[in-house]
């Protein structure tokens, strides 16, 4: 069973071996508002923990999503270039961003797991 | 403008009636305004292209200008032909400074004894005290503090107007009448800051919210936020102060002449007319246009514009244009790149992508000019 782990720029992250798919969260998607454009990064591009990975454009605004873990891109979501819109539909599922190999997985284990983001948002409004 | 933020947010009548709907509310202007209601600024934009969405703008500034010479008064600050304004029609200008710069955009209306006035929200205590300063010898300044404004936008806004008042379907782009609506008495404008057909509401503050409510009865009739005012107007190609014009904007770099009157061209008599009287003649270093980036990436307020690896501009507004289904802006280029056409590129995170000027608005206005 995959775990999924939040951070507190409200990206998810689900492991999957020594891989790992990333996205942003169902609050993330809610704040932002209606998604318009999501600028995904090149396949082979290396990024570090906290650094600026992709970016994703609401009616009002630009907002950057940062990796949650190093590692380096496989993968993207490329029907979110036609269909942005998915991040608002299904944030946590289909609406997902890129894939990494991990550089180290350990890194997972000092981010939020569900019930730890759970209380994290409920702490925002 | 920036946010004053150590003045507490002021509310309009409607802010009660905002939360009951569950808009997502924000500070702008120094008031607490619905930036969108539940469902989101892109329904909310094409739901007023298509149907009508009412809007609150009771942030802005309600001023009544009255006394025997008002309207040349007025004209000593604005470009506009304010004595010529028949009784009962409206007309779009400007408060200049002496550089021909922009201190604000308002709506002016000959309300027959008097000059009814809207100004931006952002900027009405330093149009108040222009008006004093300037004009306040010989023309009477009230500001209308107990009104609140409605808009109702869209194709069915005169349906929906003609069902509480008979009289208005009768009334053209840019007219004025005095209406009674539900048995409120309202000031009504034809006019609206979308492109689309609508009214203006001045309504008193006390009986604004029944009057929303009522308004909001009607079936084609849903609540707009500022979100998707602001996609509509930047649709309509029509300025937002404080981005797209302000005070080191000429009025003729803006693309605004057609505010400048006729006979005001000739005679001047306003601050800064004889920087636009030469910049009409002779041109302007930059000029405001229409741009459209290619592919699918908004380019934002400030994002710079070049052509020929040079900068050429700004953009002023862009952003995500629902009814066009793309990204579009508007900002300011050297007016030799200024025509339709003119490929240029718009540096969005570093990255320069291809763009091209185009003539505004993005939407054909539908405004009721009559038969």
């Amino acid at each position: 069973m995959a775990e999924t782990r939040y951070t507190k720029d409200h990206e998810w992250i689900r492991r999957e071996g020594d891989s790992a798919t990333v996205g942003i969260t169902d609050y993330a998607q809610n704040q932002l508002g209606d998604v318009v454009y999501v600028e995904l990064p090149a396949i082979g591009k290396k990024v570090e923990q906290g650094g600026e990975a992709a970016v994703v454009e609401s009616v009002k605004a630009a907002s950057e999503v940062y990796a949650p873990v190093s590692g380096e891109v496989t993968a993207v979501n490329d029907e979110l270039s036609g269909e942005p819109g998915k991040v608002n539909a299904e944030a946590e599922g289909a609406g997902w961003f890129f894939k990494l190999k991990l550089s180290d997985p350990q890194q997972l284990d000092a981010l939020m797991d569900e019930a730890a983001y759970k209380s994290f948002i409920a702490g925002l409004s | 403008m920036a946010e004053l933020s150590s003045q507490p947010l002021q509310r309009t009548p409607l802010y009660e009636l905002h939360r009951s709907l569950g808009a997502k509310l924000v500070p702008f202007a120094g008031y607490e305004m619905p930036v969108q209601y539940p469902q989101g600024i892109l329904a909310e934009h094409l739901h007023t292209r298509s149907k009508a969405g009412l809007f609150d703008v009771s942030h802005m500034g309600q001023v009544k200008l009255s006394g025997a010479a008002v309207a040349e008064a007025l004209e000593t600050l604005c470009p506009g032909d304010i004595r010529g304004l028949g009784a009962m029609r409206q007309r779009y200008t400007l408060f200049t400074n002496e550089a021909g710069g922009i201190l604000d955009d308002l709506m002016v209306t000959n309300a027959g004894d008097h000059l009814f006035v809207v100004v931006n929200a952002a900027c009405k205590a330093a149009d108040i005290a222009h008006l004093e300063a300037r004009i306040g010898a010989r023309a009477k300044i009230e500001v209308l503090g107990g009104r609140a404004l409605l808009a109702l936008q869209g194709p069915a806004a005169a349906a929906v107007m003609a069902r509480l008042a008979p009289e208005t379907p009768a009334m053209t782009f840019m007219t004025a009448a005095s209406a009674s609506l539900a048995g409120i008495p309202c000031f009504l404008t034809r006019s609206g800051y979308t492109g689309e057909d609508g009214f203006e509401i001045s309504v008193p503050a006390d009986r604004a919210e029944a009057l929303a409510r009522r308004l909001l009865a009607e079936p084609e009739v849903a609540p707009i936020g500022l979100g998707a005012r602001d996609s509509l107007r930047l649709e309509a190609g029509l300025c937002l102060y404080g981005h797209d014009i302000d005070t080191t904007t000429t009025v003729i770099e803006a693309d605004l002449a057609w505010a400048f009157g006729k006979r005001r061209r000739v005679e001047g008599g306003f601050p800064g007319a004889a920087v636009l009287q030469r910049q009409l003649a002779e041109g302007a270093p930059r000029k405001r246009v229409g741009i459209l980036p290619e592919g699918r990436a908004p380019a934002r307020e400030h994002t710079e514009i070049v052509a020929g690896g040079r900068r050429i501009g700004e953009v002023t507004s862009g952003g995500f244009g629902p009814s066009v289904n793309g990204p579009i802006a508007m900002g300011y280029v050297e007016t030799a790149f200024a025509a339709p056409g003119t490929a240029v590129e718009l540096v969005v995170r570093g990255t320069p992508r291809p763009a091209k000027i185009v003539k505004l608005p993005f939407v054909a206005p539908r405004y009721h000019r009559g038969a």
